[in-house]
């Protein structure tokens, strides 16, 4: 416990610390954007800062609600936000799982997910994940699907997952609606 | 269930992996789980204090050949096979084959398959192979033509549906049974949605350690196992299609071991042509002596009795050999003590029709042995060639 109050005092300092950072970075691309929009470069900037590995999307039906993995990994010496995701297969939200009424239930997380400065964050089943909150169609096994990232600097981080059958960590989502057994 | 869950976001959160997984072996599977080999190996490090080099040695997955074919056999092989479901076309076979190409390519360096949720079971791949094979029915499911059809019938067979045929095939080797059953268990997940478990044939071979490397294996009878293999050089003509590809038998061959018992030494080695002991031929002195088919023993008869199992397989253009990758089988014996024991017989070759079937054929016919094994089980498989890391298994096929 002792460890983790230490730990949670360094990393709300450094979150203060690169806030100032990207806002910096914020203004720099606000001042490019006025003459010619650059996309390309910011994100081959971003891309070789925030990277995510061995992502992968759990298989599930029509309308089904599932979710996506893998481990963020920020090369930089900024933390970084992950503030939002994209993916052409469903509407998202970020989720964390939290305990609610002694059972581990999952909610949006609110300000999005923080990857500190030389940090990695897992995003695995039981654990903060990107929801696809109801895919239009099926993701099957094996299908490669498109995700982006946005981050609070506004640029993105495109990446590609593949669907896996995965049956495992049973969740609960907060209203009450109850994921994972269901889905092959 | 909350316990661990805490402690994986900890875990997570703190990214301190190293650290942490020490203190608390329990939270390394999950910062292991997708982490670099870098992180694997601190978390295995942990986990498994006592690893040696058996258990953490690896075979390399990609290249234009499968492994788990030309090397030396690991100590213990399953044999899956599947049945493709209704409606698995070219399409999902690709993205069958995508995913387990992927659980293969990481397994078998020791890093966890996506998803795996026994994270720890990879950590020790201990020479972990996983070979695919595709039977007449993955092509027909693909629309495509066969380059493999299944075996004529022999007089011998006694073939049960239970040991036989199958659409996809995976032989899953590696020198530590844990390591096989994580792998078997990890793909059969991922196979799930395209097809059923047809059957497995679960087998063993020595330790590792116990002899040396590339010795001959013996048999649960007793005999010396592929004395006669291509070697060497002669492995490629012999094995290899220049596309990288080549084609499996799976024989599953029950030893009628209480029958065989009965036998004296002398009439065991007259049945195979190879002394028991030594594995030499009748005519020779030493395991590797070439068989003299018209040396004449004490009596005036051929050294290499016409009937025995060496003379009716022997091969002698090397083009024409077979590799053979047994496993013995020994399951439970029944209420009365007889044992349920044999080979799962597993050969690699160019060509089935050019080199298996002829030897097979000459078996049949006329080998003492025949008494004494009955064929019970039988598959064949086309081994597509192997993928570089971008690609996956069957691309060539199947794109």
């Amino acid at each position: 416990m002792r460890k983790s109050r230490q730990f949670l005092t360094a990393a709300v300092l450094t979150a203060a610390l690169s806030t100032l950072g990207l806002a910096a970075c914020g203004s720099d691309d606000s001042a490019s954007s006025t003459g010619t929009p650059t996309p390309a470069p910011s994100v081959t900037a971003v891309a070789a800062t925030l990277t995510i590995k061995d992502p992968w999307v759990k298989a599930a039906g029509a309308g089904a609600m599932t979710a996506a993995f893998g481990v963020l990994v920020n090369d930089t010496d900024a933390d970084i936000t992950v503030a939002a995701a994209e993916s052409p297969a469903s509407p998202m939200e970020l989720h964390e799982m939290t305990m609610k009424d002694g059972k581990m239930v999952m909610q949006p997380k609110e300000g999005g997910f923080v990857i500190k400065a030389k940090g990695t964050h897992e995003l695995s089943p039981g654990g903060d994940h990107l929801m696809l909150m109801k895919p239009a169609k099926a993701i099957e096994a094996g299908d490669e699907v498109s995700f982006t990232l946005k981050l609070g600097d506004g640029s993105t981080v495109p990446f590609t997952a593949i669907a896996k059958p995965f049956a495992g960590a049973g969740e609960s989502y907060d209203p009450g609606m109850t994921m994972g057994s269901a889905a092959p | 269930m909350t316990s661990p869950l805490s402690r994986r976001g900890l875990l997570a959160g703190l990214g301190a992996a190293a650290v942490t997984a020490a203190a608390t072996p329990a939270a390394a599977a999950p910062a292991a789980a997708g982490v670099a080999p870098v992180a694997l190996a601190t978390a295995g490090a942990a986990v498994a204090p006592a690893e040696t080099g058996i258990g953490a040695a690896t075979v390399p997955f990609h290249g234009p050949r499968q492994a788990g074919i030309a090397e030396d056999p690991p100590a213990h092989a399953a044999f899956v096979a599947f049945t493709l479901a209704a409606g698995t076309d070219k399409r999902a076979l690709g993205r069958m084959l995508r995913l387990l190409t992927d659980d293969a390519a990481r397994l078998t360096q020791g890093i966890p398959a996506l998803g795996d949720t026994d994270a720890t079971l990879a950590a020790l791949p201990a020479r972990l192979t996983v070979t695919f094979g595709f039977g007449p029915g993955l092509y027909r499911a693909a629309g495509l033509t066969s380059p493999v059809a299944e075996l004529p019938a022999f007089r011998i067979d006694r073939l049960l549906p239970r040991w036989s045929g199958g659409d996809l095939l995976l032989q899953i080797c590696a020198d530590d049974p844990l390591t096989v059953a994580h792998t078997q268990r990890m793909m059969i997940k991922d196979a799930r949605p395209f097809g059923s478990v047809r059957w497995v044939q679960q087998g063993f071979r020595r330790s590792p350690g116990v002899q040396a490397p590339e010795h001959t294996q013996r048999n649960v009878l007793g005999q010396l196992d592929g004395t006669a293999n291509p070697r060497g050089p002669e492995i490629d003509p012999a094995v290899w299609n220049p596309d990288g590809s080549s084609t499996l038998v799976v024989r599953r061959v029950r030893a009628e071991i209480e029958k065989w018992d009965m036998l004296s030494v002398s009439d065991k080695e007259n049945a195979v042509g190879r002394r028991l002991a030594s594995g030499a031929p009748l005519s020779g002195q030493s395991e590797r002596d070439e068989p003299n088919f018209t040396a004449l023993d004490d009596t005036g008869l051929p050294a290499m009795p016409d009937f025995s199992h060496v003379t009716r397989a022997h091969v002698t253009d090397p083009t024409l050999k077979i590799l053979r990758r047994p496993y013995n089988y020994d399951g439970a014996p029944d209420a009365s003590g007889r044992p349920d024991a044999g080979l799962i017989f597993a050969a690699y070759q160019r060509d089935i029709t050019r080199q298996y079937v002829p030897i097979q054929r000459r078996l049949a016919e006329k080998d003492l042995l025949n008494e004494w094994i009955t064929p019970i089980g039988s598959a064949v498989f086309a081994i597509p060639p192997g993928c570089a890391e971008n690609g996956w298994i069957g691309e060539q096929v199947l794109s």
